[in-house]
């Protein structure tokens, strides 16, 4: 079922596991950033370290000792300013596994929010020395500027409707897992791109290791720029999932359900909402991916998402091991 | 309005005076406030006994400008700007007079506040303070305001500053009421509900995940006003034309002799939504900056005379809108102090003369609202903008005289800088002394 990028991580993961011993060289290659805002501004050579890096990750969360020692001492902080028990679990537990202490805060319900800036705040915490902060926020643009202030590594978890880099690894480390390789792919990203960090991202990251990536979506769910952002536009599922051999699902904001994009629920599910009978259209055996959380019955039928063609719970067990191989890459090249 | 007795005489000064069509070197003459004598034929007039000389060799005097859109905090926000510190800005930018619009706490509704601008103006402000009254109470854009009883008081024009009047009913009323009193109604076009963005709609919004604001929010209501203008055969400014859609909308209503005019702002001059970059917030305007090829239009626009004037725009922000996520900030960039410079930029790269860019900056905005200012012709207020026109500068923070920091021009680089301001033959802005 593994592809060749298993020969690296199984090479890796040797080195990986002799990494406590001073003389070790580093398994992988330095990853050359300071922090990951994005996808944009990567390389491929940086995305297949990450990967390679991810895999390692995914072997040892599969032991029964799950937990390393190689960010001991280090301090992990979670600035959520947007609710989120899955993706900040996942950081939380990526922080834990490599041995780094880890704390929660939880902008969302906390007097932070009011009136302090997110500047303010982000002097508050460098104050504390973390040697890495993990950024959720709902404004685009916010995780550049607390990157510009504080002198910690910076992660972005999501921000607004610009990118959210760790799940677009994610899900190409799960695609790469089951395909071998991302070149030469047809991926169909389906629903509301015009709102989607992880759209943007994956429109990204695809282009780069050599997919071909199409959206589908209904014109009131596409970015005015849309003709130029390097993808294959779609506003019908048969033509678009035709022949596609990955098909992404995007979740529907419920607010964004009842007339201010698409006009109801019912309509939504009857044209873009993934079923067996538009599944036919793509390839055979096609992987049926979701970022979650779902909405069952209005993006996505639970028949096919808990289907066998689904990697929607492959998808949360690689978010792990990414943000793992994430934090450590940024944070092997800051001296303690 | 403090007069200085003693005169001035600038010698061998290139002058350049819109009013007069006339570019040429030599001396202007400044007594009791006012111009004497402007021009080559007083090279050897010598000047008024014991007057203060100005060696003008290398300088250039140019009309003092007239800023037709700057926002200031007093009442209401004075720890942003106040009407001297903007006053103050004013004068190191060589602006003599500017408009000062109705976006207060309380707005400039009523002739109380019209009538408290004017008289902090008289007593704390290094230049003209012209108050812009609001169109509708509290700017609410429901019902007219005191346009008779304003005017009669000082207000120079009305308007609704940053909320454009969304009702077609209000705007042509306000339209038809104002033409009674002879007032220019002017609106800053922008469709509320389809702008509902941050920058401008297109490939770049697309990528950086912001809302986008289309051209069509600007030209949608601009088209409404300019048939209204035609219409009620009122006197219509438009105070930021952004895009060249706009331009062509400005073109056709001139043509059909409506009484029309039009401004850009400086800011969409010299830059476009590429300088958003990295989501710089100072670079979050209203209306955004738009595409490199809306930039071109708006300055052949200049150069046509689509285009009658450009303005500063200035809107001092402070830290607390400004150092947020972009789709957070306060729209909004400061201008006076860099008014000048940034247009000699379109001098230098050939693109205008610059008698054309002091008819931009003074005469038009001068000529269009009824002001005596503008002209370096005998007999006009002495309001001069004294300019090396070459000097090379860079504009850094801890130049800023504005309360506020937030200029899309730190760092820029210069060609051209204001050596003296003169308001009514006293120099207000000087150089030489620091």
């Amino acid at each position: 079922m593994f592809g060749p990028g298993q020969a690296i991580a199984r090479t890796a993961l040797r080195a990986y596991s002799a990494d406590f011993s001073m003389t070790a060289q580093p398994p992988f290659p330095a990853f050359p950033h300071r922090h990951l805002l994005g996808i944009k501004g990567l390389s491929p050579l940086d995305v297949a370290n990450l990967l390679d890096r991810a895999d390692a990750a995914v072997s040892l969360s599969r032991q029964t000792e799950k937990k390393k020692a190689s960010l001991k001492g280090r301090t992990q902080i979670n600035l959520f300013y947007e609710a989120s028990t899955r993706t900040q679990a996942s950081f939380e537990l990526a922080g834990k596994r490599l041995g780094a202490d880890v704390m929660n805060m939880s902008v969302a319900s906390s007097s932070v929010k009011k009136g302090e800036t997110l500047i303010d705040t982000a002097m508050t915490l460098n104050a504390m020395n973390p040697d890495i902060l993990i950024i959720r926020h709902g404004s685009a643009g916010a995780p550049d500027l607390l990157a510009r202030k504080v002198s910690c590594a910076v992660v972005n978890a999501g921000d607004g409707a610009h990118e959210h880099p760790t799940q677009a690894l994610l899900d190409a480390l799960t695609i790469r897992r089951a395909k071998g390789d991302l070149s030469a792919l047809t991926v169909a990203i389906c629903g509301d791109v015009l709102h989607s960090r992880v759209a943007r991202s994956n429109i990204i990251l695809l282009n780069l290791m050599g997919a071909r990536v199409r959206v589908v979506a209904p014109s009131t769910l596409l970015p005015s720029g849309v003709d130029d952002m390097s993808v294959d536009v779609f506003t019908d599922m048969a033509s678009g999932l035709k022949d596609a051999d990955v098909v992404m699902m995007l979740r529907l904001q419920r607010e964004r359900m009842s007339g201010a994009y698409v006009p109801s629920v019912r309509e939504y599910y009857r044209f873009f909402g993934l079923d067996e009978d538009k599944l036919r259209s793509a390839r055979p055996g096609a992987l049926i991916m979701h970022p979650g959380p779902m909405n069952r019955g209005v993006e996505i039928a639970s028949s096919v998402a808990d289907g066998p063609q689904s990697l929607i719970q492959e998808q949360v067990e690689m978010g792990v091991a990414v943000r793992m191989a994430v934090i450590e890459a940024l944070l092997e090249g800051r001296a303690a | 309005m403090n007069v200085q007795s003693r005169p001035i005489v600038i010698e061998q000064v290139r002058i350049v005076d819109p009013a007069r069509g006339l570019d040429e070197t030599g001396t202007i003459i400044i007594e009791k406030g006012r111009i004497a004598a402007a021009g080559r034929d007083a090279l050897n007039q010598g000047g008024p006994a014991g007057a203060a000389r100005i060696d003008g060799r290398g300088l250039t005097a140019l009309p003092g400008l007239v800023d037709t859109r700057v926002f200031v905090g007093e009442p209401g926000s004075e720890h942003r700007e106040t009407i001297k510190s903007a006053s103050r800005a004013a004068a190191a930018g060589g602006v003599t007079t500017f408009f000062m619009m109705p976006d207060t706490d309380p707005a400039i509704d009523e002739v109380a506040t019209v009538e408290f601008v004017r008289r902090t103006a008289d007593a704390k402000a290094l230049v003209n303070v012209r108050p812009v009254a609001a169109l509708t109470k509290a700017l609410k854009g429901e019902e007219i305001a005191e346009f008779g009883l304003m005017r009669r008081a000082g207000a120079v024009a009305f308007s609704n500053g940053h909320h454009c009047i969304a009702s077609s009913q209000v705007m042509r009323r306000a339209m038809v009421y104002a033409r009674d009193f002879g007032a220019v109604v002017m609106q800053s076009a922008r469709d509320s509900h389809l702008s509902g963005g941050v920058m401008n709609e297109g490939l770049f919004a697309s990528w950086l995940g912001l809302p986008g604001v289309p051209r069509e929010a600007e030209l949608i209501p601009l088209q409404r006003d300019l048939t209204l203008a035609r219409l009620t055969r009122a006197a219509y400014h438009a105070e930021t034309i952004s895009c060249a859609m706009s331009l062509e909308a400005l073109r056709r209503a001139k043509a059909d002799g409506a009484d029309v005019t039009a401004a850009a702002c400086i800011n969409h001059l010299c830059l476009n939504e590429n300088d958003v970059g990295d989501y710089r917030t100072f670079f979050r305007l209203e209306p955004p900056l738009r595409a490199e090829e809306d930039r071109q239009a708006l300055i052949e626009a200049l150069a046509d005379g689509t285009l009658d004037m450009v303005n500063s725009s200035h809107d001092p922000q402070d830290v607390e809108t400004k150092r947020v996520p972009f789709a957070d900030a306060a729209p909004g960039a400061i201008g006076l102090e860099t008014l000048l410079a940034a247009m000699l930029r379109l001098h230098h790269d050939g693109r205008l003369s610059l008698l054309r860019i002091a008819e931009l900056l003074a005469l038009a905005p001068a000529r269009r609202f009824g002001l005596e200012a503008g002209s370096l012709a005998p007999g006009a207020p002495a309001d001069i903008a004294l300019v090396d026109l070459d000097e090379p500068w860079v504009f850094s923070e801890d130049q800023i005289v504005s309360r506020c920091r937030n200029s899309c021009f730190e760092g820029a680089r210069f060609s051209g800088r204001v050596l003296k301001t003169i308001r009514s033959g006293v120099i207000v802005q000087d150089r030489d002394k620091g």
